[in-house]
C-alpha cells in the first residue's frame, strides 16, 4: 500500500489519568476515505483517543499525524478534523442556521456564500425549513442532523462521531444508521466512529478497531471480525459465542467439549491449549443422532424473532448455544455437527497465572503486595526475585472480601461451556485469572484465597 | 384549627417584619420633625425631596449619586473578576478546587465589620490614602464572591463539549469564551451583577471603614451621620419610602420574569 494512502497515523499512543492507563502503545492507521470504528466496552480508552484525535487533551507519549504532518502539538481549533459530540453540544443561545454557520463565520467566508453552504448541508441531514428553530425546541434525532450538519459544513478532511446515535431510540438509530452511510458514501471523507454498540459497528464500518482496556485487541473488517476473532474478549463481545477451552491435537485436529473436530487451522504445534469459538448459528442440530458429531440433549428453547435460541447440555456435559430456523422440544435429544470453517481457533492468552514474586523466607512468598504461606522449599533463598505460577482452577474465591488474603471485584467473565473464566481486578489494580463453577456476576466483591500447595515457585527469568 | 394558628404565625410574622417599613412610609405623608408624631396627611417633605428646598440638600444628593457610582463601577468589575474566577474554578480538579470553593466562601460569611477593620488595616498598612478609590477596591472584594458563586452553577450546568465544540469548528480559546462561553453564562453575570449591585448599595461597615477622612459619604454613612446629628432628617423618610417601592416594583418584574420563561421551557 501506497503511503499517502494513510490520512491519519496514531504512532504508540499511551496515555493515563492520574495512575490509572487509559491507552497502552496505540498504534494504526486511518486509510482515506474509510469508515473506521472504533469499538469496545465503556471505560475501553476509544472516547479519550478520539477526543486525542480531536485535540482535546495531550498524550503522555506517541504522536498523531495527519497526512503525514505530525499534529501532535497543533490545538484543537486548527486541526482539520470535525466532531459530532455525543450529546450534540449545539449552542443552545444560537438558532439551527447560526449553530451550522457557526464555523463558516469565523473563517470569515462571505456571507451569501454561507448561505449556500447552510442551505446544502440542511438539505442533506434534511432539515430543511428548520433553520429558524430554536435548537432546545427540536427532538433528539434532529438535534444530532444539526450536529452533524455543523460539523460537515466544514468540510473537514476527518469526521469524528462519538457515540453519536446513543442517546436515540432503536427506530431511529437504525434510520440514522443508513442516513450515515449514505452521506459517508457521498461526501467521500474519512469517518472515524466511536461506538460501544457491536452491532452499529459491524453495520456501518469499513474497518473496526476492537479495544479493551486502553489496548487494541483486533483490527479488521466487520467479516474478518466477525468470524474470525482473534481472542476470547473479541470473540466475546461481537455477537454470540461459545467460547470453550480446547487442544490442538495436531495440524486440523482440534479437540473440545470432549470430541475431536476437523478444522482449517495449522501452524499452533501438537497438543497446545487453545481457545475454540463456534457462533451459535453454526452449529447444525438435527433430530436424529446417527451421522452427528456429538449427542445432546435440549434444554430450553426461545423463540426470537428471526430464529430460535436453544441451550443444549452436550454427551460430556457441556453447555452449547445453539440458533436455528427450527424449533426443538426440550428433553428431546438432538444431533450436532459443526464444519471445519466455522470453527474458529485461537491462542490463548495465558494458560496459567504468572506473578512477579519475591521469597521471604522457606515457606514464605510475597507477590501482589501480599506475603502467602507456600510449600517450604530451599531452592530459593529468602530475598530472591522469582516467578509465581498459579493454575486459573486453584484460585479460591469467596464471598467476603475481608476474609481473603487478598480482596478484588469481578471485572470480565466469560463462560467456556462447562465452567466460568473470570478476570478478578484486585484492590491494588492487578489482575487474577480464575476458573469456577460457581456463579458470579461482574462487579461482585470477593475475597481471593490461595493454597500454599497450590503456589508454584520457579526461577525468575524461566 | 392547626391550620388557624399556623396562620396566625405567618401574619404575625409577616407584620414585625414589615411593621418599621409601614411605619415610614405611613409617617412619610405627614410633616412632622419628629418620627411618630402624626400632624395630618401632607406631601411636603415629598416635594421638599424633589425641589431640594430641604437642609443639607446638596449633601444627600451627593451622598446618592457616590452610592450609586460605586455599586456601578463594583458591579462591573467584580461581575467581569468573578466569571473569570468561576470559569478558572470550574476547570479545576480535585482538592484544589474544594480549597478555592472554600475560600471563597469565606468573605460571604464574614462579618462586614471583620472585613471592613481587616481592609482598613491593610490600606494603612500599604500606605494607600483612604478616599473613593479605597471603598471603591473594598467593595469589589466583597462583591466578587457573589459573582462566583452565581456563575459557578451555570457551568455546572452547562454540557462540557460546548466549549469544546466551538474549539472544534475553528474558533481560538479567546472566541471560544466571546461568542459561546459568555452568552450561555450571561444569566448568571446578570444575577451576580445584580446581586454584587445592592450588596455594594446596602453597605455601611466596609464603606464606613475605608472610606478615610476626606468627608466621602454614601447613603449609608449620610444617614448614620445624620441621625446621630440629632434626629433623623424628615425628608429621608420619603426617600426610604420610595425605594422600598422601587425594589418591590423591580422584584416583581423579576419574579414574573422568572415565572414567564420556566413557562416557556416547559413548552
Amino acid at each position: 500500500m501506497k503511503g499517502n494512502d494513510k490520512i491519519i497515523e496514531f504512532r504508540n499512543i499511551t496515555k493515563g489519568f492520574g495512575d490509572k492507563c487509559v491507552l497502552n502503545d496505540i498504534s494504526f492507521y486511518v486509510k482515506k476515505g474509510e469508515f473506521l470504528t472504533l469499538l469496545g466496552p465503556s471505560g475501553c480508552g476509544k472516547t479519550t483517543l478520539l477526543r486525542l484525535l480531536a485535540g482535546f487533551g495531550n498524550t503522555d507519549k506517541g504522536e498523531i499525524l495527519i497526512n503525514g504532518v505530525n499534529i501532535t502539538d497543533v490545538p484543537p481549533h486548527e486541526r482539520p478534523v470535525n466532531t459530532v459530540f455525543q450529546r450534540y453540544a449545539l449552542f443552545p443561545h444560537l438558532d439551527v442556521y447560526e449553530n451550522i454557520a457557526f464555523g463558516l463565520k469565523l473563517q470569515k467566508v462571505p456571507t451569501d456564500e454561507i448561505d449556500k453552504k447552510v442551505r446544502k448541508v440542511l438539505k442533506m441531514v434534511s432539515m430543511t425549513d428548520y433553520e429558524d428553530r430554536d435548537v432546545e425546541s427540536l427532538s433528539g434525532g434532529q438535534q444530532q442532523r444539526v450536529a452533524i450538519a455543523r460539523a460537515i459544513v466544514n468540510q473537514p478532511k476527518v469526521l469524528l462521531l462519538d457515540e453519536p446515535l446513543a442517546a436515540l431510540d432503536l427506530k431511529m438509530r437504525k434510520d440514522m444508521q443508513i442516513e450515515l452511510k449514505e452521506m459517508h458514501k457521498k461526501l467521500g471523507i474519512t469517518f472515524i466512529y466511536v461506538t460501544h454498540d457491536q452491532e452499529e459497528a459491524l453495520t456501518l464500518s469499513d474497518t473496526i478497531v476492537v479495544m479493551n482496556e486502553g489496548k487494541i485487541q483486533q483490527i479488521g473488517t466487520p467479516t474478518d471480525i466477525y468470524n474470525e476473532p482473534q481472542n476470547s474478549f473479541v470473540a466475546d463481545f461481537i455477537g454470540e459465542s461459545n467460547i470453550l477451552n480446547g487442544k490442538m491435537v495436531k495440524d486440523r485436529l482440534v479437540e473440545f467439549v470432549g470430541h475431536e473436530f476437523d478444522c482449517v487451522d495449522e501452524g499452533f504445534g501438537e497438543d497446545v491449549d487453545v481457545d475454540v469459538v463456534v457462533r451459535p448459528e453454526d452449529i447444525y442440530i438435527m433430530n436424529r443422532t446417527e451421522g452427528a458429531q456429538l449427542t445432546a440433549k435440549v434444554k430450553s428453547c426461545t423463540f426470537k424473532g428471526v430464529h430460535y435460541e436453544m441451550f443444549v447440555d452436550t454427551d460430556k456435559g457441556y453447555e452449547l448455544m445453539i440458533q436455528d430456523y427450527n424449533a426443538f422440544e426440550p428433553e428431546s435429544e438432538v444431533g450436532l455437527i459443526i464444519r471445519p470453517a466455522d470453527i474458529q481457533v485461537m491462542k490463548k492468552e495465558r494458560i496459567v497465572n504468572t506473578f512477579e514474586g519475591e521469597i521471604v523466607d522457606e515457606s514464605h512468598v510475597k507477590f501482589l503486595e501480599e506475603t502467602f504461606e507456600c510449600k517450604p522449599q530451599d531452592k530459593f533463598a529468602a530475598g530472591e526475585k522469582v516467578k509465581v505460577e498459579v493454575k486459573f482452577s486453584k484460585v479460591e474465591l469467596i464471598d467476603h472480601p475481608e476474609e481473603g488474603m487478598l480482596s478484588g471485584e469481578v471485572h470480565f467473565l466469560l463462560y467456556k461451556g462447562d465452567h466460568y473464566h473470570l478476570t478478578v481486578e484486585t484492590d491494588d489494580g492487578d489482575y487474577i485469572w480464575v476458573d469456577t463453577n460457581d456463579i458470579w456476576d461482574k462487579g461482585d466483591l470477593v475475597g481471593i484465597n490461595i493454597a500454599p500447595k497450590d503456589i508454584k515457585i520457579l526461577k525468575h527469568d524461566e | 384549627m392547626k391550620r388557624f394558628f399556623a396562620q396566625c404565625y405567618i401574619w404575625l410574622l409577616l407584620i414585625v417584619l414589615y411593621a418599621p417599613i409601614f411605619f415610614i412610609a405611613v409617617f412619610s405623608f405627614t410633616e412632622s420633625k419628629v418620627l411618630g408624631n402624626w400632624t395630618g396627611f401632607s406631601t411636603k417633605l415629598y416635594s421638599n425631596l424633589f425641589t431640594g428646598n430641604m437642609q443639607g440638600t446638596g449633601s444627600l444628593m451627593h451622598a446618592i449619586e457616590n452610592t450609586l457610582i460605586i455599586a456601578l463601577i463594583a458591579a462591573t468589575v467584580s461581575t467581569i473578576l468573578g466569571t473569570v474566577a468561576a470559569i478558572g474554578i470550574h476547570n479545576m480538579r480535585g482538592r484544589g478546587k474544594q480549597a478555592i470553593n472554600f475560600l471563597n466562601n469565606i468573605p460571604m460569611l464574614n462579618p462586614d465589620i471583620i472585613t471592613g477593620v481587616s481592609l482598613f488595616l491593610l490600606f494603612v498598612f500599604l500606605h494607600i490614602s483612604q478616599g473613593y478609590v479605597t471603598v471603591v477596591l473594598a467593595h469589589i472584594t466583597f462583591c466578587t464572591p457573589y459573582v462566583v458563586l452565581s456563575v459557578l452553577p451555570k457551568l455546572t450546568q452547562m454540557n462540557p463539549n460546548i466549549y469544546e465544540a466551538a474549539l472544534d469548528l475553528g474558533a481560538t480559546p479567546f472566541q471560544a469564551l466571546r461568542k459561546v462561553l459568555i452568552p450561555m453564562l450571561k444569566p448568571g453575570m446578570i444575577s451576580g451583577f445584580i446581586l454584587a449591585f445592592t450588596m455594594s448599595l446596602d453597605d455601611f461597615a466596609v464603606t464606613f471603614f475605608t472610606r478615610g477622612t476626606i468627608g466621602l459619604d454614601t447613603l449609608s454613612t449620610y444617614i448614620y451621620t445624620d441621625a446621630r446629628k440629632g434626629g433623623l432628617t424628615p425628608e429621608l423618610r420619603p426617600m426610604i419610602t420610595l425605594m422600598f417601592v422601587g425594589i418591590l416594583i423591580l422584584l416583581i418584574i423579576i419574579n414574573l420574569r422568572k415565572i414567564r420563561n420556566s413557562k416557556t421551557a416547559v413548552e
